[in-house]
């Protein structure tokens, strides 16, 4: 989502600063990840310009398909990837630098993987998997190293304690290797969880456990917790915070129950429109079709603009900024920008078989204006606009 | 979808699985995979295969149609398959397959019975282009068809799932992950068979690419009536689909009911935990509880019920003695296998919720999507009607959704 100095309440950070009501613990701006692609200095642009704040004590969730970047943004919230460009910040200052800071970094911030089958190393038990970490950070005299590991796994509901201390990762179920790999994150006593589609390799009947497992941790620690899901049913059941990523940007953040109920932004009401839902009254109609774009040459304008049912022709020529659509509730979509650029027009109809949405309160948008009014050069006043005319650029100067 | 018989769904049996017994290995060690299935899979219908992984599943799949590789061994049972080819009103000729040798299997196979694996990648040789692989299933079974025609066919079946012909001469890796899963439906469909084996063919897709499928299969079932094994470990998403469904666990069938019938009113516990696995989209959130501990290690299987460990219901006689399929409710449309239905037990609330009447509106829509999909649906027709009908769903689905909640406390 680009930050959008000067855009109505989203003065600052952009997006994240209306999703945080809170002090952010963990904020990431304008951060931005190109992963170099074949000879002739192609890019993935994996993260785009993304701002993002953790607000301490909460759940985050990012939802997104695959390829939508969601898991590069919390490797770079986890400083496993350097960004190409952009800001992390801890508590308000820059991400301690060099490698005292990093590890300083590291002690805050602790990330747990998506496959507990692969994160553990077999040839090692559970007790080094959660020494291992004490003895990297300097942490845990050994007088007490008993004890902590005993309280580490109880955190995790791994009872009795010393059943599970002398096992190996191949004696457990992927719901206690999934807790021990928690637990190693634990183990630092962290500020932050990232955790990485935590359920997705589970059976359906655990992942309920470990979901609850991290709220939780929220409730009695008050951790802070990112959730990287495809799944937006368990970040509703979850988080306190849904944002919704797709092709490397974000497109929409409000509290958790907002984005499931009233979806804003045209590629959520798609998401939803698509996921299993035993109550759903009538046959799915999928609003959009096609599928991810490549991300070596994203479509310019907004990313989601080839697949979105309602595209307006500045779709294609600029990036949507983030707009509120309500309180805390923030899309990034040319039909809820405030001031539309002149010579455009919100779409007539809309077909979306979901709960009312804030576009129905659109006035523009009820009287249902069939046209789309071709756009005129130079389509914005605002110099901010002015500035990118390069599609798929981000306005500079951020 | 009267609920009266989860036999009858859809039509008469096609595929009747009788006491289905599979092993993994032989002599004392054998881990015993499928334990007494009985599965009917009805014509033109929808039956869903809902189990967690390890629960058996793919080995009952593969065991039906003989595709089990050792050590895979069919200890037991039958699998009889009614080959609706007679003349009508006549019994229909009925083949065992696991009685059937080599030739008569390679002559079913495809062409009566189809297969779709859940790796598409995998499934798919990634030497030979889309076009090849498509015309040489032709070329097998189909002895009169000409080059020409081979083509023509193998370019109408990609156009038929959603992929312009022009990918003929593509090869796997050049298409993405939905649309290789198309080629297999595609593949599959090819000689139009009566019966189409789906194991998780979506689970590696995103979840819109995964509806998009599911709703060209959807579309493609009802034009071909050709009858569907879905498995899967996605419950809610076979509710959705499915005409009926069976849920397995730890090798063993524990409850059959209509899609609709399952979801509303289950009647074993596991069916229950895993409904409440499932967070739902809409209403105020609740701590949901899942199933505590995590499925049992078929090499040291528990005695008695497989679940009885993980049951908040569990009684004595469920730690020694597996419960037989029993019928609860009227009418007997529905099998459970758990000792609370034997009738000489008191069933708990949640777990004797009436059976939801043939209008039930949210769940027979629902279900409807597949067996009369098209027909019966109102939705989109016009705005005029279209006011009226909205807020009668709209009502309707509320206390869909209400009584759904309140079975899923």
């Amino acid at each position: 989502m680009t930050a959008s100095a000067g855009h109505g309440s989203l003065d600052g950070a952009g997006a994240a600063s209306v999703v945080a009501s809170r002090p952010a613990l963990l904020e990431a701006r304008e951060i931005t990840k190109h992963f170099p692609a074949g000879r002739r200095g192609a890019v993935v642009h994996a993260v785009d310009g993304v701002s993002l704040a953790l607000p301490a004590g909460r759940i985050t969730a990012i939802v997104g398909e695959s390829g939508s970047g969601k898991s590069t943004l919390a490797r770079l919230f986890a400083r496993l990837l350097k960004p190409t460009s952009g800001q992390l910040l801890l508590d308000g200052q820059a991400a301690p630098a060099g490698r005292g800071g990093r590890r300083r970094y590291a002690r805050q911030v602790q990330m747990v993987l998506q496959d507990p089958f692969a994160s553990l190393n077999p040839v090692h038990d559970v007790r080094y998997h959660l020494t291992r970490p004490l003895k990297v950070h300097g942490l845990g005299p050994a007088a007490s190293l008993d004890e902590s590991l005993a309280a580490l796994l109880e955190r995790v509901a791994l009872t009795p304690p010393e059943r599970f201390l002398r096992k190996y990762p191949h004696e457990l179920s992927g719901g206690q290797r999934q807790r021990v790999a928690i637990a190693r994150a634990l183990a630092v006593r962290p500020r932050v969880l990232l955790a990485d589609e935590p359920v997705s390799m589970l059976d359906v009947s655990i992942r309920l456990g470990i979901l609850n497992l991290l709220a939780g941790l929220r409730e009695n620690e008050g951790m802070t917790i990112f959730y990287i899901t495809h799944d937006i049913a368990s970040a509703r059941y979850l988080a306190d915070e849904i944002a919704v990523m797709y092709a490397g940007r974000l497109v929409e953040s409000a509290p958790a129950i907002s984005v499931t109920d009233q979806p804003a932004h045209p590629y959520t009401q798609l998401l939803l429109s698509a996921a299993p839902d035993p109550d759903r009254p009538e046959p799915v109609e999928l609003s959009g079709r096609g599928s991810v774009p490549s991300l070596l040459t994203p479509p310019p304008g907004c990313r989601f603009h080839p697949r979105c049912p309602h595209a307006m022709e500045v779709c294609s020529q600029l990036p949507p900024p983030p707009a509120e659509v309500a309180p805390g509730h923030v899309s990034a979509c040319w039909l809820h920008t405030p001031e539309r650029p002149a010579g455009t027009a919100a779409p007539a109809e809309r077909r979306h078989d979901g709960p009312p949405t804030r576009l129905a309160d659109d006035p523009s948008h009820q009287q249902g204006r069939p046209t789309r009014p071709a756009l005129r050069h130079p389509p914005f006043s605002r110099p901010r606009h002015g500035q990118s005319k390069e599609a798929g650029d981000e306005p500079a100067g951020h | 979808m009267t609920g009266q018989d989860v036999r009858s769904q859809g039509g008469r049996p096609l595929i009747e699985v009788r006491g289905l017994r599979v092993d993994y290995g032989i002599g004392p060690d054998a881990v015993h995979a499928v334990i007494d299935a009985d599965l009917t899979l009805a014509a033109g219908a929808v039956l869903g295969l809902a189990g967690e992984s390890g629960s058996g599943k793919s080995t009952l799949a593969y065991a039906m149609t003989r595709l089990l590789r050792a050590p895979g061994i069919i200890t037991g049972g039958q699998v009889l398959l009614h080959d609706g080819t007679g003349p009508p009103g006549e019994q229909p000729a009925t083949l065992d397959l696991l009685a059937a040798d080599e030739g008569q299997l390679r002559e079913l196979r495809w062409s009566r019975i189809a297969v779709v694996m859940q790796s598409a990648m995998h499934a798919l040789n990634p030497v030979v282009t889309i076009g090849a692989q498509l015309t040489d299933v032709l070329e097998a079974h189909k002895l009169k068809m000409d080059r020409t025609d081979r083509r023509e066919r193998a370019a109408f079946l990609l156009e038929m799932v959603g992929i312009s012909a022009d990918n003929l001469r593509r090869y796997p890796h050049q298409l993405s992950g939905g649309m290789r899963q198309r080629v297999m439906i595609a593949m599959a469909l090819a000689l139009e068979p009566a019966v189409v084996i789906m194991d998780e063919p979506t689970t590696a897709l995103d979840v819109v690419t995964q509806r998009e499928i599911l709703t060209e299969l959807a579309a493609l079932q009802r034009d071909l009536s050709f009858a569907v094994l879905f498995i899967t470990h996605d419950l809610s998403l076979l509710v959705e689909l499915a005409d009926s469904i069976a849920v397995m666990y730890a090798g063993r069938l524990l409850e059959q009911a209509t899609a609709a019938g399952l979801y509303r009113a289950p009647r074993h516990p596991y069916t229950l935990g895993l409904l409440r696995s499932f967070p739902p989209l809409h209403g105020a959130r609740k701590p949901l509880t899942g199933i505590p501990g995590s499925p049992p290690d078929l090499r040291t299987p528990p005695p008695g019920c497989p679940f009885h460990p993980r049951c908040g219901y569990a009684m004595d006689v469920c730690r020694t003695e597996m419960p037989a399929a029993f019928w609860p409710g009227p009418g007997g449309g529905r099998a459970a296998a758990c000792w609370l239905h034997d009738g000489t037990h008191e069933v708990p609330a949640e777990l004797a919720v009436p059976e939801p009447g043939t209008r039930s509106p949210g769940a027979v829509t629902g279900a409807r999507t597949w067996a009369e999909a098209g027909t019966g649906t109102e939705a989109g027709t016009g705005t005029e009607a279209g006011t009226g009908t909205e807020a009668g769903t709209g009502t309707e689905a509320g206390t869909g959704t209400k009584a759904a909640t309140g079975t899923r406390p």
